[in-house]
């Protein structure tokens, strides 16, 4: 489907950017948040290892 | 707890979004007034039904939260406002992208749906500051839900302001008593296209809501474990948004 430019379609193009570029943005900030949460699981699961490999030597002792 | 069929939401989404984007371009005819130009009309008008929708719902939220103190639907309440500000936005732009390719303006501020929407779009943009200005969690869901029911309650008035205001329309009317007065193609499109704007925005209200809850059970995690331990923060920084359920 050819949009001509001069009926107007340039700004139909425009208006379905603006909703698609809303979206992706929307779904770029939810990936920032999930690799957040991702580094702080893995900083957590760290903390509980550590906690672990304590404890193991606690009871050794 | 809320990422329960987020997968067949997702799913269904893209599905109705790509049906309404071919409607709306292959199926629907051009308008023999404003030709390719009302193919804006596609985006727009669900767009803006659905965040009036999500506004309203916001406010319903306000109410069960202060019914039950459950802090699940201050979160419910929070995110739901929060997207349709985000859809407001795409209204405005799109809206005005519209309004200049058809009217020779971006915007016109002796139209009574162009103004009240964004009164209402400003009112709610007060709703993230408010939350942000109290720092006890429980006040702030509580005043962030009363704000919510009274802006909520605006809406549905607001719309009925507008019906009154007819001498100055210059927006077009698509929902009347008669249920519109659009040719079969164009409201086949025009209702795949809400269906499809409703159905995303819910897809995104779950995602985020399943996000937030993520990081909340997190905080939680974080506090267990460093009850003991000093090399993390325990305390969850100041934000607008619930931190806790």
């Amino acid at each position: 489907m050819i949009i001509a430019a001069d009926t107007g379609g340039n700004y139909v193009a425009a208006a379905y950017v603006v909703f698609l570029a809303l979206v992706l943005i929307y779904v770029a900030i939810m990936a920032v948040k999930l690799a957040r949460i991702e580094r702080e699981l893995g900083e957590l699961n760290e903390l509980a290892e550590r906690r672990e490999d304590r404890d193991e030597v606690e009871a050794l002792q | 707890m809320f990422g329960r069929g987020l997968k067949t939401l997702s799913i269904l989404s893209a599905v109705l979004v790509t049906l309404a984007l071919s409607l709306a371009f292959f199926y629907a005819p051009e308008d023999a007034d404003q030709g390719i130009r009302q193919k804006i009309f596609y985006i727009h008008v669900p767009m803006a039904i659905v965040a009036l929708c999500g506004f309203v719902a916001g406010g319903i939220f306000g109410i069960l939260y202060l019914r039950t103190r459950d802090r699940a639907h201050d979160l419910r309440s929070y995110v739901a406002i929060h997207l349709s500000l985000i859809l407001g936005v795409g209204v405005l732009l799109t809206g005005a992208i519209w309004a200049k390719t058809s009217w020779g303006h971006w915007w016109l501020w002796d139209e009574p749906t162009l103004v009240s929407f964004l009164i209402v779009f400003l009112l709610f943009a007060c709703y993230q500051p408010l939350r942000f200005s109290i720092e006890d969690p429980e006040r702030q869901s509580r005043y962030a839900a009363v704000f919510s029911i009274v802006a909520g309650a605006w809406v549905p008035i607001n719309f009925i302001a507008v019906r009154f205001a007819q001498e100055a329309n210059t927006h077009p009317r698509v929902l009347n008593a008669s249920g519109g007065d659009l040719p079969g193609e164009m409201r086949l499109t025009f209702l795949v296209s809400l269906v499809a704007m409703a159905v995303l925005a819910v897809t995104l209200w779950k995602y985020e809501l399943t996000s937030k809850h993520a990081s909340m059970q997190l905080r939680a995690l974080r506090r267990k474990l460093t009850r003991e331990e000093d090399d993390l923060p325990a305390a969850a920084p100041r934000s607008a948004a619930p931190q806790h359920l």
